[in-house]
């Protein structure tokens, strides 16, 4: 052929057809497409394949090996996850697949759908001492309002992402940058979101997050006091005075109970901010990206002069922050004056000692969605019998076969880790609204109890045969959802 | 990188799947073990040769079929041309409208020339051909759209019925369409007629001009298109009770034509949960359309 075919259009040599694809189109197979100029092979319906053994990260379902023999092939145990799957919103059908195998001996269902889902959102968990921002502030992307601060936890800060008020409440683009967002955070991608005074943070799941340009290392231990609690025996006799620098609770060793116990001598030291109980300050700076996440980038500005009743020329104070990664060692001159010196090695060792309790600073992000009554529709025609069947424990819901937790009371609100699915397995429509997998697995005879579409349920053989699904081995961190389930339990 | 073809059985131990490029067959007999061994290795046989052979007709079979079209050289490409030449003079078609149930009807006959089969079927992507002796019969699931596995409703095709081929058309297949019907699901004497068939009954179904439908010339997608610039369906938006009537209207009045010159026994056309049935009165009870398929007319 001599035709002349636009930049980037690629011919595929799989087969004789050879076909000339566009950028962004696939084949007449559609199964071998063009990503961005590069022929690649897409098979977008993912099977989960229990492993015997690891190490194989995805297997093509079509194995391109020797010729049929004739013989039966061995029948792997396999998951049928939704991701792919497809959905009937907003039809009352049935969903795509509702499909059934045997396993130990138990005929089980599982129904495989992609939900579409308005009411979402993401509460990420981000691993740092640093202020972001405070509560109820918004969060924004691309300078979209996408969510808020919520509250602080234990060495972390949590936002939430997303939700319907964002997704459709709000302006057209606030709409499709949410969308967006919640997308990127789910799939993995790294997102960049701004707080109202307060942090730049660039975040992904799994990943330590970058907070004003700086990327966490490590999470605190504990606050300033419970450190004080922690290693006030291993600083006693090598130190006078420690103080752990916090934005929460800074510790003080003399003060603190645990400095107490030892029979730690008064050293006449003075923090700024509010005695909270002997030896534990709050507000001893302002919220900030410095030690402890305070504001402070010279620990000495939070103490007043020593109290020349108590303190001593040549008395040995040691600051550190939570996560030991600031310290500075200080002795005293003859005006009570601190100085700065080399840090003594014996000291050095509680440093590494803290830094080695702080656990790796990470961002997680769990997906949070309810199941609404066209979903459950897909699955029986009396949606609630579904809801009741899922507050039994009859049925488990898994997200990809990721378990999902499901949140007490009605309906079927679910939370997921997102990194427990298999990589790009989240989708949008442009109502917007994100796509989602799905499954509910059950007994049969559950199903058939609940009202399923039994006419409906196809043994799983027959999904296997359908061309266009990928098999992937199922990640050891997840349950196996299709594990037989007694009534009661909530693995 | 030429892929080599794929033949195994599959974990039902039943059945045999078998995939080449764009052909995707999935294959059904019964019989005594011996013979369905044997049809099954004849048609393993003949299906590794098949594609390279269409492959070689593919200029020819890409290009209009008029009445003075040249004769393909492959048997499955004559199976091709000679399925679509009823309709060359007043519908632009090209031998490739036959393609996948051509194919399918090569498969099942070399299956059938070699062994002693109760019954079989060779489903190619839906495009489907049938053997059916004495007392057989099978009962075909109707799928309201060809993406979706949600099923219209089911056709019983028994020995003595003289359909031995089924096909399904429209926008959201695998093959472009420039029409609108969602399925076109078309039972004909052979495969390849129900295919070409389809096609244009599918074609048929369509409201001109009309702003809901995203057009795009073929080639702009597929750049090798036997369609070349011929504008298909790319997307169709919700379109009210009355056009959906009229759109199907279309197709309806091409499809009695069709049932009326013996080209198709029966057809059934879906748009937006409306569905229209073609077909002789005898023949009429084939179709089992479910209650819940109907509630969306």
């Amino acid at each position: 052929m001599t035709e002349v075919f636009p930049p980037d259009t690629v011919r595929c040599d799989a087969c004789p057809v050879l076909c000339y694809i566009k950028r962004g189109h696939a084949g007449a197979c559609d199964r071998y497409a063009n990503h961005e100029g590069q022929l690649v092979r897409v098979d977008p319906h993912i099977l989960l394949d229990r492993a015997k053994s690891q190490g194989r990260p995805l297997v093509p379902f079509l194995e391109r090996d020797s010729p049929w023999d004739g013989q039966l092939l061995a029948q792997r145990e396999t998951f049928v996850t939704a991701i792919g799957a497809g959905t009937t919103y907003p039809d009352y059908k049935p969903a795509p697949f509702i499909v059934s195998s045997q396993v130990d001996g138990i005929d089980m269902v599982t129904v495989v759908t992609e939900g579409i889902f308005s009411y979402c959102g993401v509460k990420l968990k981000i691993d740092t001492d640093r202020n972001l921002g405070p509560e109820r502030n918004l969060v924004r992307a691309q300078g979209e309002p996408v969510g808020h601060v919520t509250t602080a936890e234990y060495g972390s800060h949590m936002l939430s992402i997303g939700g319907v008020h964002h997704l459709t409440g709000g302006s057209k683009s606030e709409g499709r940058v949410t969308c967006e967002t919640l997308m990127d955070l789910c799939n993995g991608k790294e997102v960049a979101l701004t707080i109202d005074d307060g942090a730049r943070i660039t975040v992904a799941a799994g990943e330590p997050p970058v907070v004003n340009g700086q990327r966490e290392q490590r999470m605190r231990v504990g606050c300033g006091s419970a450190t004080i609690g922690m290693f006030a025996k291993q600083w006693f006799g090598r130190v006078d005075e420690v103080v752990v620098v916090d934005d929460h609770i800074t510790g003080v060793l003399s003060e603190h109970q645990a400095g107490k116990m030892l029979g730690v001598r008064e050293t006449g030291i003075s923090i700024q901010g509010r005695r909270s109980t002997p030896g534990r300050y709050f507000q001893v700076a302002l919220p900030g990206t410095g030690w402890g996440g305070t504001n402070i980038s010279d620990p000495l500005t939070i103490l007043k002069p020593f109290k020349p009743k108590f303190a001593w020329p040549g008395l040995r104070l040691f600051m550190v922050s939570t996560t030991g990664e600031q310290f500075a060692y200080y002795e005293l001159d003859e005006a009570l004056r601190p100085i700065e010196k080399d840090l003594p090695n014996v000291l050095q060792e509680s440093v590494t000692r803290i830094r080695e309790n702080c656990e790796p600073a990470l961002t997680t992000v769990l997906f949070m969605a309810g199941a609404g009554g066209s979903l459950r529709a897909g699955v029986t025609e009396n949606p609630v019998k579904l809801t009741d069947s899922v507050k039994q424990s009859l049925t488990r819901v898994t997200a990809g076969g990721a378990p999902a937790y499901i949140w007490p009371g009605g309906g079927i609100t679910f939370m997921v880790d997102v990194s427990r699915i298999p990589d790009n397995a989240f989708g949008y429509v442009p109502t917007p609204a994100i796509v989602a997998p799905i499954e509910f697995t059950l007994k049969k005879s559950d199903y058939a109890n609940l009202g399923g579409h039994m006419e409906s349920v196809r043994p799983l053989e027959e999904v296997l045969s359908e061309k266009e699904r990928r098999r992937q081995v199922a990640s050891p961190r997840n349950p196996w959802p299709l594990k037989p389930r007694t009534p009661g339990s909530h693995e | 990188m030429r892929d080599p073809a794929v033949i195994r059985m599959l974990p039902d131990g039943r059945r045999v799947h078998m995939n080449d490029g764009p052909i995707d067959l999935i294959i059904d007999a019964n019989g005594t073990a011996h013979a369905i061994r044997a049809a099954y290795e004849a048609a393993a046989r003949r299906f590794v040769s098949i594609l390279d052979e269409l492959c070689a007709d593919l200029p020819l079979l890409r290009r209009r079929s008029t009445p003075s079209s040249p004769e393909p050289s492959g048997s499955v490409a004559r199976r091709m041309a000679a399925a679509v030449s009823p309709y060359c003079t007043e519908h632009f078609i090209t031998p490739m409208a036959a393609v996948a149930g051509a194919v399918a009807e090569a498969i099942l006959s070399e299956m059938t020339r070699v062994a002693e089969l109760d019954r079989a079927y060779v489903n190619n992507g839906g495009d489907i051909a049938l053997h059916l002796t004495q007392h057989e019969h099978y009962g075909l699931g109707m799928a309201e759209r060809p993406d979706s596995p949600s099923l219209l409703g089911s056709v019983q095709i028994s020995a003595d019925n003289p359909v031995r081929g089924v096909a399904t058309s429209g926008w959201r297949g695998r093959s472009f369409s420039l029409g609108i019907a969602d399925a076109v699901t078309v039972l004909a004497g052979t495969a390849a007629a129900a295919d070409a068939a389809a096609t244009v009954i599918a074609n048929a179904v369509n409201l001109p001009g009309h702003p809901a439908i995203l057009r795009v010339p073929a080639n702009e997608i597929a750049p090798d298109s036997d369609l070349g610039a011929i504008p298909v369906t790319r997307d169709v938006g919700s379109l009210s009770v009355h056009d959906v009537d009229l759109a199907l209207r279309n197709g309806q009045q091409l499809a009695g034509e069709l049932r009326d010159r013996n080209l198709i026994h029966s057809a059934a056309l879906c748009l937006q949960g409306q569905v229209r049935l073609v077909a002789s009165s005898q023949y009429a009870h084939e179709f089992d359309l479910s209650p819940k398929s109907l509630q969306h007319a």
